[in-house]
């Protein structure tokens, strides 16, 4: 009986956090454009998104392409960055190491409007006029913390020779960093680029505040401004489903390489 | 003037980590293609004389020849030296094959000529069918083998190994030994040796430096090394030994344990204070008492194997590590016996403290960075002067605060009757002690002089 009660609350519990993604990916399978109403199954909006027969299809697909590109684009750097970061970090001693740790666990919890005014006043501040560049930046400040925190503990694994023997056997300290550091990091820093590529796809706040004015839109700026303009465009329900199945399956390779990564440490 | 036998020299190395001094002028050459073992316990910096030579370290002052050629500047990876590392520091994502490559083929050798090279050094190191292999599927030992083959492949002038079987089993430990020495001897490489472990030292050298605190201690052969230790600390360090005060009566005449010995050493002069160092299997121990010179009664007797460990004290209150294939009774009553030959008389490097110190007034002088209460002196405040204390009237307290100057247990040495303590203080300044009471290494002490134990003598000219 109490397993039962136990296994009833995990069930309610799961439903109530999936019930609005399901509802969508449900209603993503009918042709009203009240969200709510059944009208019978149809596929029709699937086809639409793809054949482009939305309105205003040509912003949508935009808004999609830079969701995209920014995202692919801010996670490379952010990879970049925070790798060369968590090295750096990595062979810092005591309490310069654990403010450093510190200074970079602070932007993962700041608030995202925060984050995202504050840019936006500093991009003001500094007159650099604010677009693509601008957004890609703020991403890449927001996102390199977690590929930091992605790769440290891959370098804490390494052994801590590895580089001097590279150096040792004739490397170079850049081909010691190629051909020796980073193949051993290469897991972490994958992680790091999908966590990195994540958080960037679903950022509202920060894009908001740093996309200026001249009309660039990712797909949360567009469905924030396509709602205020009168309920949302049916066709983003299938879009909207499609990206969670992709957002889904990317934390499910993350999740499936973390745990071979910890069985290969267990098994050393 | 380049002498061509040697192949490393190096002359008056320091260095310093921040305030703390690691290597205190090190001076050492090494003969091609001889095997040498840098030996000491942790800290005393064998391994960063090491990293110097490999170039991972920087040197704060003096210079590493090789082939008489001043290296300071070059870095690593231009040094014609390959390094064995203690963990192994093999690359994960690599094979076997690959790990030992990488060097070759960064330096762009031909595909063939490395697949010949390769093959050859992984039947040196008998690991021929492995070469496919992960590296993280392999033991300790055949991790070691791979780690050595990866430094050979590349034919280094000399091959550095930090404490490559320290992470070995014991019996690992042993055949790892053979089969190193066996190579050395096959190659003809100039081996650098680290290790913490003189029997391992021991077994593998052909020269042994001792280091300890940054400085070297004593450089020979191991036979010297063993039978002859320079001081207190390799006596102490290398094998087991029974380190007593003695007093040289005149050339060939030593006393100790209240007994006069014949021994071989000259040249000491008359009534001198000396160390004397006698190993426990030179201790001859019988229970005819007739032919004895000494004698003793049995305290304890622990098999060990080979031999059993004697403790016997002597008649004159002095405790003596004896061994013997023999298995004597405790409270038994034996003679003892030991051949001139093997009396190692030493040098005392001090016999009592000396310290500077400056007057602070007529009653109290500074020295170790605190002010001492003295015996009333005529001397001016700020007089710079010589302070002596004998090393019983030094008094170690448990608590730090009950002392007037805190120090740590830094290396106890047992004399027989008594510890003898090297007390490293705050300031950093070595203070000698002689004492019953039983410290260990590391303990935190207060330190208490008594007004009238301090002497108090002018600088000498």
């Amino acid at each position: 009986m109490k397993k039962f009660l136990a296994q009833t609350y995990l069930w309610i519990l799961l439903i109530l956090l999936y019930a609005p993604l399901i509802f969508i990916a449900i209603f993503s399978f009918t042709e009203a454009r009240v969200l709510g109403n059944w009208t019978g199954f149809s596929t029709q909006l699937y086809e639409n998104l793809f054949t482009g027969n939305v309105n205003g299809s040509a912003s949508l697909i935009s808004a999609v392409r830079n969701t995209f590109i920014i995202a692919i684009v801010a996670a490379l750097i952010s990879t970049v960055l925070g790798t060369l970061a968590a090295i750096g970090i990595h062979n810092l001693r005591g309490r310069k190491k654990s403010t450093m740790l510190f200074l970079n666990n602070i932007p993962m919890l700041n608030p995202d409007i925060i984050t995202g005014v504050s840019l936006f006043l500093l991009f003001v501040f500094l007159r650099i006029s604010q677009g693509y560049a601008t957004v890609v930046l703020a991403h890449v400040t927001f996102c390199t913390p977690y590929v930091v925190l992605s790769v440290l503990p891959r370098i804490t694994q390494l052994s801590p020779n590895t580089y001097e023997a590279a150096l040792d056997l004739g490397a170079t300290p850049m081909q010691a960093l190629w051909k020796v550091i980073v193949p051993q990091l290469r897991p972490g820093m994958v992680s790091g680029f999908f966590l990195a590529f994540t958080m960037s796809l679903d950022d509202f706040a920060v894009t908001f505040f740093t996309r200026g004015t001249i009309g660039l839109d990712t797909l949360s700026t567009f469905i924030y401004t396509d709602a205020r303009k009168g309920g949302l465009t049916p066709e983003l329900r299938p879009l909207m489903t499609l990206i969670f199945l992709i957002i889904l399956i990317l934390l499910v390779i993350i999740n499936v390489r973390q745990a071979k990564q910890q069985n290969s440490i267990k098994n050393k | 003037m380049v002498n061509r036998d040697v192949i490393i020299d190096i002359r008056h190395l320091s260095k310093s980590f921040g305030d703390k001094k690691v290597l205190d002028d090190i001076n050492f050459y090494i003969r091609r293609g001889e095997f040498i073992t840098l030996l000491g316990p942790s800290g005393c910096g064998k391994t960063t004389t090491l990293r110097i030579i490999a170039g991972f370290v920087e040197p704060t002052e003096g210079q590493v020849l090789l082939d008489g050629k001043d290296i300071s500047g070059i870095p690593p990876y231009q040094r014609p030296l390959n390094t064995v590392f203690q963990r192994y520091a093999l690359f994960p994502h690599l094979d076997v094959y690959d790990n030992i490559a990488f060097g070759l083929k960064l330096k762009n050798v031909p595909e063939d000529e490395i697949d010949k090279k390769v093959r050859k050094v992984l039947k040196l190191v008998s690991m021929s069918d492995y070469e496919s292999r992960d590296v993280d599927s392999l033991s300790g030992g055949q991790q070691q083998r791979v780690a050595i083959a990866r430094a050979l492949v590349n034919q280094p002038k000399v091959l550095l190994l930090d404490e490559p079987l320290a992470a070995l089993d014991l019996k690992m430990r042993k055949d790892m030994q053979i089969e190193l020495k066996e190579m050395h001897e096959k190659l003809g490489i100039t081996f650098i040796y680290v290790t913490h472990d003189q029997e391992e030292a021991l077994t593998l050298s052909d020269t042994i430096v001792v280091m300890n605190e940054g400085k070297i201690q004593q450089i020979g052969t191991p036979t010297d090394i063993y039978n002859e230790p320079q001081n207190e600390f390799v006596a102490d360090f290398i094998g087991e030994s029974n380190i007593l005060n003695g007093t040289m009566l005149c050339d060939r005449k030593v006393n100790f344990v209240d007994h006069d010995f014949d021994c071989v050493d000259e040249g000491f002069g008359e009534n001198v204070p000396v160390d004397v160092v006698v190993r426990p299997e030179d201790v001859e121990i019988r229970k005819d008492q007739s032919k004895a010179e000494f004698f003793g009664t049995v305290s304890s007797c622990t098999f060990k194997g080979v031999f059993y460990q004697i403790f016997v004290n002597t008649e004159t209150g002095f405790e003596l590590m004896v061994q013997n294939y023999r298995k004597y009774d405790v409270g038994e009553k034996v003679g003892m016996q030991i051949q001139p030959g093997n009396i190692q008389v030493m040098r005392k490097p001090r016999i009592r403290n000396t310290f500077n110190g400056e007057i602070i007034d007529n009653t109290h002088v500074c020295f170790l960075g605190e002010s001492f209460e003295c015996k009333p002196t005529e001397l001016k405040a700020g007089t710079e002067v010589k302070v002596e204390v004998e090393f019983k009237n030094i008094d170690l307290q448990d608590h730090q605060e009950e002392g007037t100057v805190n120090g740590e247990v830094h290396f106890i040495l047992y004399k027989g009757d008594h510890y003898h303590l090297t007390v490293l203080t705050e300031s950093g300044e070595h203070v000698y002690v002689d004492t019953q009471d039983i410290w260990d290494k590391g303990d935190l002490v207060g330190i208490n002089i008594a007004a009238r134990d301090i002497k108090i003598g002018k600088i000498d000219e």
